[in-house]
């Protein structure tokens, strides 16, 4: 074998063992600074600064804001955190980088406003984002549907809610439900009609993966809520006409209360309790839900959404 | 180390002093005494802050254009001059020359950084008036900007070994550009799926981190940075500046010079 091709065999072997170190030591890295791209943030977090330190490169700034956005919330949630201290000015500075990006807006009033562990828990901000949006993007209806959801949902002030979801109705190819929206707000219609419309707006026209998975986790849950409030309602009637509570869904079928055994949104059967309660199986799978559920459930850190949503 | 290494190392630096490559230390130190006067006359609070983010992320800069206009021109000068021919047609390897000029440029690029660090201390102290514990720090900032010296010599030694030296300035500048924003591109790789995923993931891992060797902020808001991060960039930097000289190396040892 000659010199140099031993040479070229050496250099070939240290450039492939190099190649797979430098890969293990990225990974250790990356280990050790999850989240240092956040830094910058605690650093400067002024956006219009940032803006100018772009030096004209705004929006691709902003689309690396936004996956930092996506990133901190999407992990500390899976994480089960109860703080997002970081994701407000995330995405007051990506949307200031780029106000087109409506992702942004959406993403905010979905995220910011719940409280923890489902949201950062600060609606004044996700209010002040989504208005941010509406001053340069006046033609986008869904960041006026976005406002009336926070001001409805977090907030409860139904004026207000009824005053963006009118405005947004006015708008040309505004979804037809804003009006039907803005009308169940002006008149303080049922709350879980509404929240359903609302839901199920938000299921329809969203494009993100995340905000589609929170909603189809809300419509399960308000269809619970409804399906027990319903048995439980159901299982009374057949103890005023019997005397006694129902042992099971099958006596109140053949009492004629019912017709066949109802399923929870997951297909699992309803378990009625000896005291009248409805349970569903298994609580976990179905966050949101507010009634249901077993006495002193404590909810998971990290909630559960099916990979179908 | 072999003498015929340290002999082109030797050359390569007298070689970028004879250039007036070290001339860039009075713009700097213009640039800092500048800058001193300035913050300190208008006594913000944040005087110490904007010299230290001032300072480093000067001597990065400098030091990354004279790293990337030098090392693209380290083979193809020699070429073009013929001088390679003498240098071959002694008993010299291929190998040696490229790891003796990689050697010699890093040299020259540690020596001005020397120089700077004198000067941004320097500055620290007109404005500071005496030195805190947490001024050292800055000194781990500055060892990581060597490392990012390294790192980008060898890429542009490894460029200039197949390509021209504009076409090499233009690769080097790229890897630096992408690579100071390594971090995001293996978050954007993670948000994706399927083969787009792995080809993603694959690049990500390729480019430079860059990303983790700059403590810039975090040093200026007097942020310790940790033991484990110094030996990982360290253990980093060696590793990926010997995985680009060995891909020159490779290039260069294969390579028809008639």
């Amino acid at each position: 074998m000659t010199y140099s091709r031993r040479v070229t065999l050496a250099a070939g072997g240290l450039l492939l063992v190099c190649i797979v170190a430098s890969v293990l030591l990225l990974r250790g890295l990356d280990r050790m600074r999850s989240g240092a791209t956040l830094e910058e943030v605690l650093y400067i977090s002024s956006p219009k600064l940032l803006k100018r330190l772009s030096l004209g490169y705004d929006g691709l700034l902003a689309d690396i804001y936004w996956t930092r956005a996506v990133q901190y919330f999407g992990g500390k949630h899976h994480d089960g955190a109860e703080h997002f201290d970081l994701l407000a000015p995330l995405l007051e500075i990506t949307t200031t980088l780029d106000p087109h990006l409506t992702i942004a807006y959406e993403f905010g009033s979905n995220f910011l406003a719940p409280p923890p562990p489902n949201g950062a828990g600060v609606p004044e901000r996700a209010v002040k984002l989504d208005e941010f949006g509406i001053r340069h993007n006046p033609e986008e209806w869904r960041l006026y549907y976005d406002l009336g959801f926070i001001y409805y949902l977090d907030m409860h002030d139904y004026a207000n809610a009824s005053a963006a979801f009118a405005q947004g109705s006015r708008i040309p190819n505004a979804h037809p439900f804003l009006k039907l929206l803005a009308a169940l707000m002006a008149e303080h219609a049922g709350e879980l009609q509404t929240a359903r419309v609302l839901w199920t707006t938000t299921y329809q026209t969203t494009h993100d993966k995340s905000v589609r998975a929170n909603a189809a986790a809300h419509l399960r849950a308000l269809q619970v809520d409804q399906d027990v409030t319903t048995l439980e309602r159901l299982a009374g009637l057949y103890r005023q006409r019997t005397g006694r509570m129902p042992a099971d869904f099958a006596e109140m079928e053949r009492a004629g209360l019912l017709r066949g055994n109802p399923v929870d949104p997951l297909g699992y059967a309803y378990k009625l309790m000896p005291d009248g309660r409805v349970e569903v199986r298994d609580p976990d799978d179905l966050p949101f839900i507010e009634k249901g559920l077993p006495p002193g459930y404590v909810p998971p850190k990290r909630l559960k959404f099916l990979p179908t949503d | 180390m072999s003498a015929r290494i340290v002999h082109i190392a030797a050359n390569t630096f007298r070689e970028a002093v004879r250039d007036r490559v070290l001339y860039n230390l009075i713009a700097f130190a213009v640039l800092m005494s500048g800058a001193a006067i300035l913050v300190g006359q208008i006594s913000i609070d944040i005087e110490r802050l904007v010299v230290v983010n001032l300072g480093l992320t000067a001597v990065s800069l400098f030091g990354m254009v004279i790293a990337i206009f030098i090392g693209i021109g380290l083979v193809s000068k020699e070429i073009e001059k013929r001088t390679l021919y003498t240098v071959l047609s002694r008993p010299v390897r291929r190998w040696e020359f490229i790891v003796g000029k990689f050697l010699g440029l890093a040299g020259t690029l540690v020596v001005n950084a020397f120089f700077m660090a004198i000067g941004v201390f320097a500055a620290l102290l007109y404005v500071s008036h005496s030195f805190q514990a947490t001024d050292g720090w800055v000194l781990v900032a500055l060892y990581f900007i060597v490392l990012q010296f390294f790192i980008i010599t060898a890429l542009a030694l490894l460029f200039s070994s197949f390509s021209s030296p504009l076409m090499a300035a233009v690769f080097a500048f790229a890897l630096f550009v992408i690579g100071s924003f390594a971090e995001d591109l293996r978050g954007f790789a993670a948000l994706t799926h399927g083969l787009t995923r792995w080809l993603a993931t694959g690049a990500a891992y390729l480019v430079p981190n860059f990303s983790a060797l700059n403590v810039i902020s975090s040093v200026a808001h007097e942020q310790p940075v940790s033991g484990h991060l110094i030996i990982l960039n360290t253990a980093y930097a060696l590793v990926y500046t010997t995985m680009a000289i060995s891909g020159a190396v490779l290039i260069f040892e294969r390579r028809n010079l008639k």
